[in-house]
């Protein structure tokens, strides 16, 4: 596959998906601290994502770094744009930004409900 | 394979030369950095401008030779 056809269903992922989270592993069983990590952060707003699971697809794993030049996974997607890596996305969450995101990109956010699938 | 700090800092200054970086070693096997970066160059720029900045310094060794790089990144507090 090209890296066109690859970038073709990583822009449909994130434009049919409100949350989209490229990761190691899946949202039950992440295979990377990193991964881990994120998936916590979203399972606590109770946000709905759709977890991509980068291990499962070497075209992907490559694809998607180059795709949002970035070196590395976790990245996560709200609203079809790149908001960051495990680093970025730790920090808008203490910093309650992330949820501010959520909030102004019409993401349910739901604190205590877990909604991973 | 651990990449030494002092490289790492090398090469972070060597694109970002105003650029004041502190290192600590994570876990302490010399694989696992946590690095914050203090740099005008960050001004108006978003996080993520600010770690591909950073990032494209590294010159792909982030992801690679460099495992783990937990990276903060900020501008000079006037």
């Amino acid at each position: 596959m090209s890296d066109n056809a690859v970038f073709e269903r990583i822009k449909r992922d994130i434009g049919e998906n409100n949350v989209v989270l490229y990761m190691k592993g899946t949202p039950v069983f992440p295979q990377c601290g990193f991964s881990a990590a994120v998936v916590q952060v979203l399972n606590h707003l109770g946000v709905r994502f759709k977890g991509i699971d980068i291990l499962a697809d070497p075209e992907l794993r490559q694809g998607i770094k180059t795709f949002s030049n970035w070196p590395t996974v976790p990245q996560l997607y709200v609203k079809g744009q790149f908001v960051g890596g495990c680093d970025i996305v730790r920090e808008m969450f203490e910093s309650g930004e992330l949820t501010e995101l959520f909030n102004t990109s019409g993401v349910e956010v739901n604190i205590g409900a877990d909604a991973a699938r | 394979m651990p990449m030494n700090p002092a490289e790492i800092e090398r090469l972070i200054k060597a694109k970002i030369p105003d650029a004041s970086v502190n290192l600590e070693d994570l876990v302490g096997d010399g694989d696992h950095w946590s690095a914050t970066v203090i740099s005008a160059a960050f001004k108006g720029k978003s996080r993520v401008q600010q770690h591909q900045m950073v990032y494209e310094a590294l010159r792909g060794r982030m992801g690679g030779e460099l495992h783990a790089l937990a990276l903060q990144t900020s501008t000079p507090k006037d």
